[in-house]
């Protein structure tokens, strides 16, 4: 009996045959199966979260000091992100290595060593395991076997990668540098809001959703609902559908980057309103402080939301910095962790100001409510009807970045995702 | 948590006054949900005093130290301005919602100010789903005192509910 030390290492469940199910003709149709399948849902944990990508899990900012450490997850799976003594940065599983008890319950903390409470195995903050009681029995009997070996027994451990104090984990241990995973254009954008200053965690929000996972990346994706879902967003100007705007993928399609550049004053004369008709011309906010631009960087754009394959939205939106963890539960829910910061050096002022503008965001946000009982109202439709369909028709493939009523996104995503899932 | 532990002083005069206070908080907390339950978001502002602070804050990062807020009301403008956005720009289904506050305290008085705290939780139904608890935490409240008439001068919703399911539309 040989236990593997690494994730990689292991065998994972049998893949269960979906041969039954066949993909449409039209690159603009999604099989409502995709959404709803408990199968494919198992083949995507296999194949997408553990497979060739590298997921986020974690910000260095979330862990400073020697010893911090956090709950996080790689596609369904808990696991633990740690700093070292030597300040290197670990994850590994938060299943203890004799009987599979899920040991670390607290969302964050400062230890030397994980105890399991079951029976008291320790692992230190690189997942080894350095001691087990009673290896040696009592008054010479029982015991561990005598060809018990500790470093058998470790926390199965993730390759790590890192930039800018963001944290990326792989089950595989020969994943391309980030940098290529992410392509140009997707790095450009990383670093327009992780510049390599210390960033300041101002809190986490968590919400369960009902809906699939991949909506939420197709939801990101899509700058069709933009303005008009989000009526806050029209009324109050911070984005109408005439905006200057952009949506580039990376050369795989699986990452995105929606980008807009808000009009200075308000929306009034723009011609594309009378398509909306959730506009109230007429609305300004008692307290405008909310959607106040205090102007960061000389670059163009005042909100990006850049979306990464598979587990990661990053979103500047004027002056809310933060990322959301997606987490698959089942075919049906997903979590969201929303991690909020802002930078090290940020005047008491800023800070308050990022604060403040976060109402729009979160799960009681001004767009953050719209977005949330929208996909559940998409899943409440998936999986309860007579399967028929979804269709993403909008725009062409070969369009510029600047056509943004447009499903290309959401289009190559999905090409990229058949390829990785063998469909 | 802040004053928790304090009580006001115990002669009978004392104690008749807090009596009363808890009565009046009490009285406060029960219009509050009765308007929040008629879905009547747009008189909510009207609880509060002029320079009134709502804050939705998670457990964990309030125990954390962690200052974001999922709600955060700073003054009439930002009140009034959430009102108006589940009023009139939010897509939402629609829902029952149902406040119930208990284990009142009050902490700290004097003549123009009244601290309280008070459990509450919140439950949720919509349709064809089953009643659900979207939230379970405490009121930590300061309240002005204007003759026998009480206006929030803050409020700090710190909810165990941390795991948020879907989404919280109207202010706890």
């Amino acid at each position: 009996m040989l236990s593997s030390r690494r994730l990689e290492e292991d065998c994972h469940r049998p893949v269960v045959s979906v041969a039954d199910l066949r993909w449409p003709d039209d690159p603009a149709e999604i099989p409502d199966w995709v959404y709803t399948d408990q199968r494919i849902f198992e083949l995507e944990q296999e194949r997408i979260f553990l497979g060739s990508t590298w997921n986020y899990v974690a910000l260095e900012a979330e862990l400073p000091r020697p010893g911090d450490y956090i709950r996080s997850y790689i596609g369904g799976i808990p696991i633990i992100v740690a700093r070292d003594k030597a300040g290197a940065v670990h994850a590994f599983e938060n299943r203890c290595a004799h009987r599979g008890v899920e040991f670390c319950k607290t969302y964050r903390g400062n230890n030397d060593q994980f105890v399991c409470p079951y029976h008291q195995w320790t692992y230190d903050l690189s997942g080894a395991l350095i001691s087990v009681p009673f290896r040696r029995g009592v008054k010479g009997k029982g015991g561990m076997p005598n060809d018990f070996r500790l470093d058998e027994h470790h926390l199965r451990a993730l390759n790590v990668t890192c930039r800018h104090g963001v944290i990326f984990a792989s089950r595989h241990e020969d994943m391309e540098p980030l940098e290529s995973y992410l392509g140009a254009e997707i790095l450009d954008q990383f670093d327009s809001i992780f510049d390599g200053r210390e960033l300041k965690i101002l809190g986490v929000h968590r919400n369960t959703m009902p809906a699939n996972w991949k909506l939420y990346q197709e939801n990101l994706k899509d700058p069709y609902h933009a303005t008009l879902l989000h009526t806050y967003l029209t009324t109050f100007g911070l984005f109408v559908a005439g905006n200057k705007t952009a949506i580039m993928t990376d050369e795989k399609g699986r990452h995105a980057t929606l980008c807009n550049a808000r009009p200075e004053g308000r929306p009034e004369n723009d011609e594309s309103k009378s398509e909306i008709r959730s506009f109230h011309a007429a609305m300004q906010l008692a307290d405008p402080r909310v959607i106040q631009l205090i102007r960061e960087n000389d670059g163009p754009w005042t909100s990006n939301a850049i979306t990464i394959w598979p587990n990661l939205i990053l979103l500047r939106q004027t002056n809310i910095l933060g990322l959301r963890q997606i987490v698959p539960i089942d075919p049906n829910n997903f979590m969201l962790i929303w991690t909020t910061f802002g930078y090290a050096n940020d005047t008491p002022e800023m800070e308050q100001h990022r604060l403040r503008q976060n109402n729009i965001f979160g799960p009681g946000g001004f767009l953050g409510i719209d977005d949330n009982e929208a996909l559940k109202f998409v899943q409440d439709g998936l999986r309860r009807s007579v399967p028929r369909h979804g269709l993403a028709p909008l725009g062409n493939d070969d369009e510029g970045p600047e056509t943004v009523i447009t499903d290309r996104a959401i289009r190559s995503m999905y090409r990229h995702y058949r390829e990785a899932m063998g469909l | 948590m802040p004053n928790a532990e304090r009580t006001v002083s115990n002669s009978m005069a004392d104690s008749a006054r807090l009596r009363e206070l808890r009565w009046l908080v009490e009285e406060f907390h029960f219009e509050y949900a009765a308007v929040l339950d008629r879905c009547e978001i747009e008189r909510w502002p009207e609880f509060f005093a002029q320079d009134g602070v709502y804050k939705l804050v998670a457990r964990d990062n309030a125990d954390a130290g962690l200052p974001l807020a999922l709600m955060s009301c700073e003054g009439m403008g930002m009140l009034k301005d959430r009102a108006y956005a589940i009023a009139h720009t939010e897509m939402f289904a629609p829902r029952y919602i149902k406040h119930l506050i208990g284990n009142i305290r009050v902490t700290e008085c004097d003549a123009y100010t009244v601290t309280a705290s008070a459990n509450y939780i919140v439950l949720e139904t919509l349709i064809d789903e089953s009643t659900q608890i979207l939230q379970a935490g405490t009121y930590h409240d300061v309240f002005a005192l204007e003759g026998e008439k009480l206006l929030i001068k803050e409020r700090r919703c710190i909810y165990d509910t941390v795991m948020v399911p879907n989404c919280i539309v109207f202010p706890p």
